[in-house]
């Protein structure tokens, strides 16, 4: 795209800039319409499993529920309590919303089609999730309000801890793949037995898949891992002096990272845009097709476990993070590890 | 600690069945009501919202007795009465205070004559608290507008009575 802005006369930075521009617009605007319709279907989802309609009012079967959701916030007062950290406050959900929309940069959708195919994109991927939790814990601490700031301790805490296990998990993807550049990962699946594609056909790499899913839940603060905006405990954790778009923002920005950990389950699991079968045919399907199907199939596995598993007690919640991921995907990158090294480059030296 | 218990720790048993039953639910017909478009069958002893009902030839049934003000445990019943030009007593003031009552039905047993009664209609939500105080000659358009149901009711639990 730079090329053809180039052509129309524009410097090369200008056309670089501009280009630049349009793809994120590309990206983050559709992005919001999938936040929207993924709240729908979330409710849907739920609603059915415990045999209700769900929205079914607003528009066709519903489908406009989250737009209606949407003016009905935008339309309220901002309230800031008197007693909270105003400038905090208002960046809290900023940064939110930013840092979900942020990681997106470095997700390819099809061969080639990413706007920002950086040799290290896992490592942006990890550093920008990491940043996520401040906009909770800020927003936990500005409010200068008790449940919410006892939500941003929990919050803090859990995410952290899981972030930790899902950098193990994260570093047997990569040492599979040799690379940690995204699209790269995603090619090195092709091909498992001559006809799968997608690490998580890989006997050492699937436990690894399930770990990820559960740890992205956790990551996220989906249920079962929702402690920090527990209702019964928390009233609605961090977000509980939230009003209007500020809430909103945190939603928004709630929703798309659990898009995103969704992505990155098919990305790095699933083979991300190919098919899950290496059958010429199915390549003809548009890669973007088959990952979008792919997240949309994580994101119903979301919201299944949400609608069937109670929530962990915190004790417990630390418990898996810290006594059983932690130490078994340590022990599966020294597993993949040392399996690479005696398969692939030539055993101990 | 047996090997099953950690087999079954290890491959999520538990929780696989858990997911298995849930979707199991999510394929099932829905166990709610579409309900401003449809509606549950009620009883014909349903207790909603009050009426005065009438004669067929258009005299209203309350005699004044005061009956449904002295059972009424909610007090939400005020009744004052005089006798009419033509010599027959009746109410010159019927006013029930919907936000006090509590639907108990007892107004409807004590009268002698059916002329208050609760009707099958539930949907008479108000956005202000003045609304919900009824007058004679509110509950007497109710008894206007719900006779052929309130009769209809009446009719099919007498045989209980």
């Amino acid at each position: 795209m730079t090329a053809f802005f180039q052509n129309l006369g524009l410097p090369f930075e200008g056309a670089w800039l501009l280009s630049t521009i349009i793809g994120i617009l590309v990206i983050a605007l559709p992005l919001m319409l999938a936040v929207a319709m993924i709240i729908y279907a979330d409710r849907k989802i739920w609603a059915a499993m415990a045999l209700r309609r769900g929205p079914n009012v607003v528009g066709p079967f519903g489908l406009l529920q989250s737009f209606a959701d949407g003016a009905k916030v935008f339309l309220q007062e901002t309230i800031i309590p008197s007693a909270a950290n105003r400038t905090l406050f208002l960046i809290a959900p900023i940064i939110t919303f930013t840092v979900a929309l942020m990681a997106w940069a470095v997700i390819p959708f099809q061969v080639g089609v990413v706007l920002a195919n950086i040799n290290v994109g896992l490592l942006y991927i990890l550093a920008i999730s990491s940043l996520g939790v401040y906009g909770v814990v800020l927003s936990g601490w500005a409010s200068n309000s008790k449940y919410p700031f006892y939500s941003a301790i929990r919050a803090s805490a859990q995410m952290i801890s899981y972030e930790v296990s899902i950098g193990f998990i994260l570093i047997t993807v990569v040492l599979w793949a040799g690379s940690f550049n995204i699209s790269a990962i995603v090619e090195s699946q092709k091909g498992y037995y001559g006809f799968l594609n997608g690490n998580g056909f890989n006997p050492l790499l699937f436990p690894m898949a399930i770990m990820f899913l559960i740890s992205a839940m956790a990551e996220t603060a989906r249920a079962p891992f929702d402690l920090t905006e527990a209702e019964s405990e928390l009233v609605a954790g961090y977000q509980t002096e939230y009003s209007s778009m500020a809430f909103a923002l945190f939603w928004l920005g709630e929703y798309a990272n659990v898009i995103l950990m969704c992505a990155l389950n098919a990305i790095l699991f699933w083979g991300g845009y190919l098919p899950p079968i290496d059958w010429a045919p199915l390549y003809y399907v548009p890669g973007i097709i088959w990952l979008f199907a792919k997240i949309f199939f994580f994101f119903f596995v979301f919201s299944w476990v949400k609608a069937t598993v109670p929530r962990y007690r915190y004790d417990q919640l630390m418990r898996l993070g810290w006594k059983i991921f932690l130490p078994t995907s340590l022990l599966f990158v020294f597993l993949v590890s040392g399996f690479l090294m005696f398969t692939r480059y030539g055993g101990a030296q | 600690m047996s090997l099953g218990y950690y087999v079954k720790s290890f491959t999520l048993w538990e929780f696989v069945k858990a997911h298995a039953l849930t979707l199991k639910y999510f394929f099932k017909p829905k166990a709610t009501i579409n309900y401003p478009y449809e509606k549950n069958p009620i009883s014909p002893r349903f207790r909603g919202e009050h009426a005065l009902r009438r004669y067929p030839n258009g005299e209203e049934r309350c005699i004044a007795c005061k009956l449904c003000e002295a059972i009424c445990p909610a007090q939400a019943i005020t009744i004052e009465a005089q006798p009419r030009d033509d010599g027959s007593r009746r109410t010159t003031r019927y006013d029930i205070d919907m936000t006090k009552c509590i639907y108990c039905g007892f107004c409807q047993e004590a009268c002698p004559v059916d002329a208050i009664v609760e009707g099958p209609n539930f949907e008479f939500s108000t956005e202000t608290r003045e609304e919900l105080i009824y007058d004679k000659a509110k509950l007497l358009e109710n008894g206007d507008k719900w006779e052929r149901a309130i009769a209809a009711n009446l009719a099919a639990d007498a045989p209980y009575r």
